[in-house]
């Protein structure tokens, strides 16, 4: 048995942050996001690397946007409140093609809302909630594994897409703890002295998002569709649980497919053919594999979302009607359980 | 470092302005009499006399200034609108032998961007922060400034600015000068050669001390916009001197040059030893306890622990979760966070499972640990039948209500207190989870204790209480 230790999502995520290199943190308190301030602010100085609690969520993604423009592997995090300010600047990072990484530690809204776990960013996230046409890479972790594991794929394909990636969870994966195994230290990084800023004769590079010919700014945009095209194409993960001979398929990210999880179990125990689909991005968003499921025998699709209906738009355009789809939703920090899952299968489809 | 007199470039612009549209590569975009030309100039030489160009990063805003980038012999990076002191602090952390400016409008800066240089101001970042002051928002057509003086007009305050509605025009400098930690702040003008000068050798002196790495400075320049002051360039120029110098009397505020150390920045490492030492990542293969036989039904528990805060309730959870860790099971351990903690209770959900973990919370617990009345009540609503009941009866006085459920009465603040501290109930309560469910030995819980506890006196206190909520319970049982 590798050596495991018990540390929290939010905590695992700046272990991943560190290992991949992450060169400096800038961001700004919010429950339930702020153990990973703390944390980079406990770690981060033991490895000369920099920490910086900002004035406020948009001096930290323009502090981003600045370390990304020199080259550096940079991340901040947030929560629901924050991440709404910081679409400004990952806006000019997307515009500026530059790599960075956003943790957003989801919490109730709209407003102030509470601090419980929702998925009410999904929206604003996902769909760029910026201004402009550009996306970012979202990952959903649903483990404290996931979010050190993935918090490292995230700095990884920033670099590779020159693109802002996500890192999308909820105040339940953020807060609670489980083993995680830390892997080995990333020690090869990509070179970036062909654009980014380093204060030396030879990189007197541009970092701009400005392009007043209109020509040239559609040329632009079309070169970042092309960039996300790409990412669609190559970057899709999800993961199933028993889906092979399901009848019914339960969909949901983050902490949603844990209760999903379970209620497949407990489902399959009583008979009822379930499986679970889990979109590990969001976007791309495995639209493929979902409009597949109509043809693999599934009779009904569930989506369960902590929210009142984001995600289950972008399942239904995938399914184009071809399927029975439903959804089910709890907010206000409030978690669905797996018997309430479960009675809601067989309200539904009378298994 | 004086310059000879030859009319060319200053090497601290590029050579053609290869970034700005259209055929004139040579001219600048701003209007005739404008004072961005003039103050862009003063810098370019400072760039070429200190011989910084190669090192040299300009953080262009978003105002007329916008497009600085065309022009400066530089790194360049353009940013949101009053952003720049916050992408400067960044840039200047990355690269701390860079010379790092960032030029701004009075919009820019004072208006949208006014928190972020106070802050930068105040954190005594390593930049020359270059602030025109012009009394108005010339790129979007001449509104109102913070900056704009009484009774001005602009397009937003058409009748005059007013005071009462719109505030005072605002004397950034001044109150920059209130904080600590800046080193240079100066407000210059560039309405006539002889102020040119003056800015000319405060703009030298904020990039002197960059160079230097002395921390903040910024040089606040009165500066000509013909254009939406709707004058000629030579009105403007009278109008700086009659007008806009009174409302912001010009002089050095501050010039703390001589005194101000060197600033050093931290040099990260990646050396993965280093990073792997800091993390505590591998340590070898860790040999797990091995597994007890457990009854059934205690197999796989879902526990939900609940009392007051200060009962150290989610430290016990912590505790469980970790020896079950140490057994090899995979395990979850959720807190209630936040203001449900502030009301005064606490509860987490542990979770250890032979199998992989769906939700982490114990909707359905198999088994409550409640630390007092209102837990208890609460909790034991929720328990599976056939679950198990913990409960302190130190401070619960009335019976549990289930009764399709195994209870165990454990005095459990009680017997914290006889070993002469309340605060070991939690470590009371883990006992008495291992003794009830047999899930963990005793010896096995005592000999991690070491690991949890930083004091030798803190791991025998533990251990005590360990061993007293773990025999009082088998004690029951026999
Ligand atoms: C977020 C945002 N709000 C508004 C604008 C529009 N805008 C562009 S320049 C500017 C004012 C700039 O004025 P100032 O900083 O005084 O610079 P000047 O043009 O006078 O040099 C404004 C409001 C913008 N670009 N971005
Ligand atoms: S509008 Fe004013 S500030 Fe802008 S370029 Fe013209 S004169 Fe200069």
């Amino acid at each position: 048995m590798m050596a495991r230790k018990l540390m929290k999502g939010n905590y695992a995520a700046v272990c991943g942050a560190a290992l991949a290199g992450c060169e400096a943190y800038y961001g700004y308190p919010i429950t339930p996001a702020s153990e990973i301030a703390e944390a980079a602010a406990a770690i981060f100085p033991k490895l000369g690397r920099t920490f910086l609690q900002a004035e406020c969520e948009t001096a930290s993604i323009n502090m981003v946007y600045g370390a990304a423009g020199c080259g550096k592997r940079v991340m901040t995090a947030s929560s629901g409140p924050g991440i709404s300010l910081k679409q400004e600047g990952l806006s000019y990072c997307a515009g500026s093609a530059l790599p960075c990484v956003v943790v957003d530690v989801m919490r109730g809204g709209p407003g102030l809302g509470n601090i419980g776990p929702e998925q009410g960013d999904y929206n604003q996230v996902v769909k760029g909630g910026g201004h402009g046409n550009y996306r970012v890479i979202v990952l959903a972790p649903n483990s404290c594994q996931e979010m050190c594991d993935l918090t490292m794929l995230a700095f990884e394909l920033a670099d590779r897409y020159r693109n802002p990636v996500f890192v999308l969870t909820d105040g339940v994966i953020g807060q609670m703890m489980e083993a995680v195994e830390l892997p080995e230290p990333v020690t090869i990084f990509p070179d970036k002295s062909g654009w980014a800023v380093r204060g030396t004769a030879d990189t007197h590079h541009l970092i701009n998002s400005i392009y007043l010919a209109h020509d040239e700014l559609e040329w632009w945009n079309n070169e970042l569709r092309k960039k996300y095209e790409e990412i669609e194409k190559n970057e899709v993960r999800f993961e199933e649980y028993m889906m092979d001979d399901a009848e019914y398929a339960l969909i949901g990210y983050g902490c949603v497919s844990r209760v999903l999880r379970s209620a497949v179990e407990e489902g399959r125990s009583k008979g009822a053919k379930l499986g679970l689909l889990r979109p590990v991005t969001l976007f791309p968003f495995p639209s493929k594999r979902i409009s597949e499921l109509p043809d693999r025998g599934v009779k009904g699709i569930l989506t369960v979302e902590l929210s009142t209906g984001q995600m289950v738009h972008d399942v239904n355009l995938a399914l184009c009607g071809k399927a029975r789809s439903d959804f089910h939703y709890r907010v206000g920090g409030n978690l669905p359980s797996a018997a309430e899952i479960l009675d809601r299968v067989s309200e539904l489809y009378g298994v | 470092m004086a310059r000879p007199a030859v009319l060319r470039k200053p090497l601290g612009f590029v050579g053609r302005y290869e970034h700005k549209p259209g055929a004139e590569k040579n001219r600048t975009h701003y209007c005739p009499g404008c004072g961005h030309g003039i103050l862009h100039k003063l810098i370019a030489e400072a760039l070429e006399d200190f011989e910084i160009t190669d090192r040299a990063i300009m953080i262009s805003p978003v105002g007329c200034s916008v497009f600085a980038y065309y022009y400066f012999n530089a790194g360049n990076l353009q940013v949101p609108h009053g952003r720049a002191p916050a992408v400067a602090t960044a840039v200047s952390r990355a690269n701390p032998h860079a010379v790092v400016m960032s030029y701004q409008g009075d919009g820019d800066l004072a208006a949208i961007g006014g928190n972020h240089i106070v802050q930068a101001a105040n954190r005594g970042e390593n930049i020359a922060v270059f602030f025109v002051n012009n009394a108005i928002y010339g790129m979007t057509g001449g509104q109102m400034a913070p900056t704009t003086i009484e009774g001005m007009k602009t397009t937003t305050t058409p009748y005059g600015r007013n005071p009462l509605t719109d505030g005072y025009p605002m004397k950034i400098s001044e109150l920059l000068d209130s904080l600590h930690a800046p080193v240079f702040i100066a407000r210059t003008s560039l309405h006539d050669p002889a102020n040119i000068r003056k800015t000319r050798a405060a703009v030298r002196k904020a990039i002197q001390y960059t160079i230097e790495k002395k921390g903040f400075s910024l040089v606040e320049v009165l500066s000509m916009c013909p254009s939406n002051w709707k004058m000629d360039a030579v009105s403007s120029q009278e109008w700086i001197r009659d007008v806009l110098i009174p409302v912001f009397p010009l002089g050095t505020l501050r010039d703390r040059g001589s005194e101000a150390v060197e600033m050093k920045r931290p040099v990260p490492t990646f050396d993965p030893a280093k990073v792997r030492e800091v993390l505590g990542v591998g340590g070898g293969k860790q040999k797990a306890l091995a597994r007890r036989r457990v009854d059934p039904k205690y197999a796989d528990p879902s526990i939900r622990i609940a009392g007051f805060g200060g009962q150290g309730i989610l430290s016990a959870g912590t505790a469980i979760a970790n020896v079950g860790l140490e057994y090899g099971y995979n395990v979850s351990w959720l807190p209630s966070y936040g203001p449900e903690m502030r009301g005064g209770t606490a509860n987490c959900s542990v979770k250890i499972r032979e199998g992989s973990i769906g939700e982490p919370e114990a909707t359905q617990p198999t088994v409550v640990i409640a630390m007092n009345r209102p837990s208890m009540e609460k909790f034991e609503q929720i328990l599976k039948p056939g679950g198990t009941l913990i409960y302190n009866s130190t401070l619960i006085e009335v019976e549990p209500g289930r009764k399709d459920v195994e209870t165990w009465a454990v005095p459990i603040t009680g017997i914290a207190d006889g070993l002469g501290n309340t605060k070991v109930q939690s470590m009371v309560a883990v006992g008495a989870f291992a003794g009830v469910t047999g899930l963990f030995g005793l010896d096995d819980i005592k000999g991690l204790l070491p690991a949890m506890f930083e004091s030798e006196a803190m791991v025998l206190l533990n251990e005590k209480a360990v061993e007293a909520g773990y025999d009082y319970v088998t004690g029951m049982r026999r």
